[in-house]
């Protein structure tokens, strides 16, 4: 009898434990959902979503994108190429210079992430202030956005190129100090404790304990950020810092339908190209960051 | 001895030699053309810094110059255009990441081109997106949303149709041999699979909107950056300096929350 009761006492624990877990599971699903739903139409209000608009401008995008469709016909094929291309030689050098940027912008930025992101690192950095200071330099470096910085460096530098280059060197450094100095960190430690036991400097264990064992991710890493920086690089001319940006900022708001797809289709088929190389070099290395390559 | 036995670490045969030493060459000339293409005269540039020294000097301190509301409501609508963009990518990326696996359509051609029309979506920078959206809807919010969504339904469908790609077959066959319809097939055998990776997923996104709806005023489709792009043009650099660091805050914040919450969602 009492191996009953005992089992029943056990049977009744149970399905109290199970009903206040339900009623906990339910309790998050609601808070969740009413929090989610908060947000929905506090967003709504703030964004000035208006469903009438929506519908009404529905029509208008399609028929935008309609309009930006070449008008190629059957008969004359290459002519109407031709004429849709009409200035592909100013927008080939533009691209050219739009590619040369993110080459320049990520070299740059790939040597200031290199040069600190030993100290960035929490169980190499020397001390704690330069960790601190490493850290939280990167940290601004890459959460202010790489416009913001080409508006700053337009102004100063005037417009071109170079406004840029350094936008694009100074978020890379930001961004890539971050993913050098994680790599840096899940370095084997067995080589530095090698290294430290004979005696060498800082410098010295860095350079011949750590750099030949996460060499392959930095550079895989720089090669991703190229890419990325190759989107960012044809988007910097609109405000004024170089490459084909600024031309297809000129025809949308010249409304120079043909023009505005034949550059968004030159800048899609250059960014591809690019990544397909990349893509072949970085299988030569090896393939890290998956969530960074996405982006 | 060592030599004998690796006499390629030793001395490296012509043809290879010559290979890298061409290659060597052909990336100096590259890098050689992008810094003539790109680097500015040499009065420019120090012009620029002293330029760019006045413009910090005059950033301090960063103050809102009694704008603080304005400034606040353009940052509200910055991130309501993160969310409600996010959203909207998400939820159309729900059906085309299905369509675009090949597991669930399996037609070469037609998974062929999904993919590619995923790859044009995404391979378009989002402020490029916006100055098309700003010329064909208007200003305002509104070409901001649908900015953030287009190229991020192209994303987020690519990594939920290869996520759907990966799924653990049992399941599904599991699902299949009780009789279960197509639907019933996505629904009880793969959605259960990948919807913490889809959630995941969108969270990460929404950080990283975040920041992109930053800048996406400075072409007029609403948010902040507008007025920061505003206070550039008038020489107001306390307040844009303000608006910057406005714009760390918000973004560390939403960055730290959608972590905790993106770590919840992957480890229950």
């Amino acid at each position: 009898m009492a191996g009953v009761s005992a089992g029943d006492a056990a049977v009744a624990r149970f399905e109290a434990r199970y009903r206040a877990e339900a009623r906990r599971k339910a309790l998050i699903t609601a808070v969740g959902t009413s929090l989610f739903l908060a947000a929905f139409v506090a967003s709504a209000i703030v964004g000035e979503i208006d469903p009438a608009r929506f519908v009404a401008g529905l029509p208008n995008i399609i028929d935008y994108v309609a309009r930006t469709l070449p008008p190629l016909s059957r008969d004359t094929p290459l002519a109407d190429l031709g004429e849709w291309f009409w200035a592909i030689d100013v927008w080939l050098l533009l691209l050219a210079d739009t590619v040369l940027m993110a080459i320049v912008g990520t070299l740059a930025g790939a040597g200031g992430a290199f040069l600190f992101c030993f100290h960035a690192a929490q169980n190499l950095a020397p001390n704690g202030w330069s960790f601190f200071i490493a850290r939280r330099s990167f940290e601004i470096a890459r959460t202010v956005p790489e416009l913001v910085f080409a508006l700053i460096f337009v102004y100063a530098f005037g417009p071109g190129p170079f406004a840029g280059v350094l936008a694009i060197a100074i978020h890379s450094a930001g961004a890539l100090g971050k993913l050098f100095a994680e790599a840096n960190e899940n370095a084997d430690p067995r080589p530095i404790e090698a290294l430290a036991a004979a005696g060498a400097t800082w410098s010295e264990t860095m350079r011949f304990a750590v750099l030949p064992q996460t060499l392959p991710d930095l550079l895989s890493y720089g090669l991703l950020r190229f890419e990325i920086n190759v989107r960012a690089a044809s988007v910097l001319g609109i405000v004024g810092a170089g490459g084909i940006g600024e031309e297809l900022y000129l025809v949308v708001r010249r409304f120079l339908y043909a023009d505005i797809s034949a550059i968004v289709l030159l800048i899609l088929l250059t960014v591809a190209i690019i990544d397909l190389v990349c893509e072949r070099l970085r299988k030569g290395l090896i393939a890290p960051g998956e969530r960074a390559a996405t982006r | 001895m060592i030599r004998a036995a690796h006499p390629r670490v030793f001395a490296r045969p012509l043809g290879e030699r010559l290979r890298r030493a061409t290659l060597l060459a052909l990336a100096g000339l590259v890098l050689a053309i992008a810094l003539w293409r790109v680097l500015p005269d040499w009065e420019a540039f120090v012009s620029g810094l002293g330029k760019l020294g006045f413009l910090v000097r005059f950033m301090i301190p960063p103050t809102h110059g009694g704008h603080l509301p304005q400034l606040l409501e353009g940052l509200a609508e910055t991130l309501a255009m993160a969310f409600l963009g996010t959203l909207l990518a998400a939820t159309v990326a729900v059906p085309l990441g299905f369509l675009g696996a090949r597991n669930v359509v399996p037609v070469g051609l037609f998974h062929f081109g999904i993919r590619r029309l995923f790859d044009g979506l995404r391979g378009i920078d989002s402020l490029i997106w916006a100055i098309v959206f700003v010329a064909a809807v208007g200003m305002g919010p509104f070409a901001g949303i649908l900015a953030i969504a287009v190229p991020d339904a192209g994303t987020l469908a690519k990594l939920f149709a290869e996520a759907i790609e990966n799924v653990e077959k049992r399941q599904l066959e599991g699902v299949e041999a009780a009789g279960g319809t197509p639907v019933e097939r996505a629904r009880f055998g793969i959605l259960p699979q990948v919807l913490p990776i889809m959630l995941a997923n969108v969270l990460y996104f929404f950080e990283s909107n975040t920041r992109s709806a930053t800048i996406l005023g400075v072409v007029g489709a609403g948010g902040i950056g507008l007025q920061l792009a505003e206070r550039i043009r008038l020489d107001d650099w306390q307040e844009v300096a303000f608006i910057i660091l406005l714009i760390l805050l918000t973004v560390s914040v939403i960055d730290w929350a959608s972590g905790r919450l993106r770590r919840r969602i992957i480890l229950p």
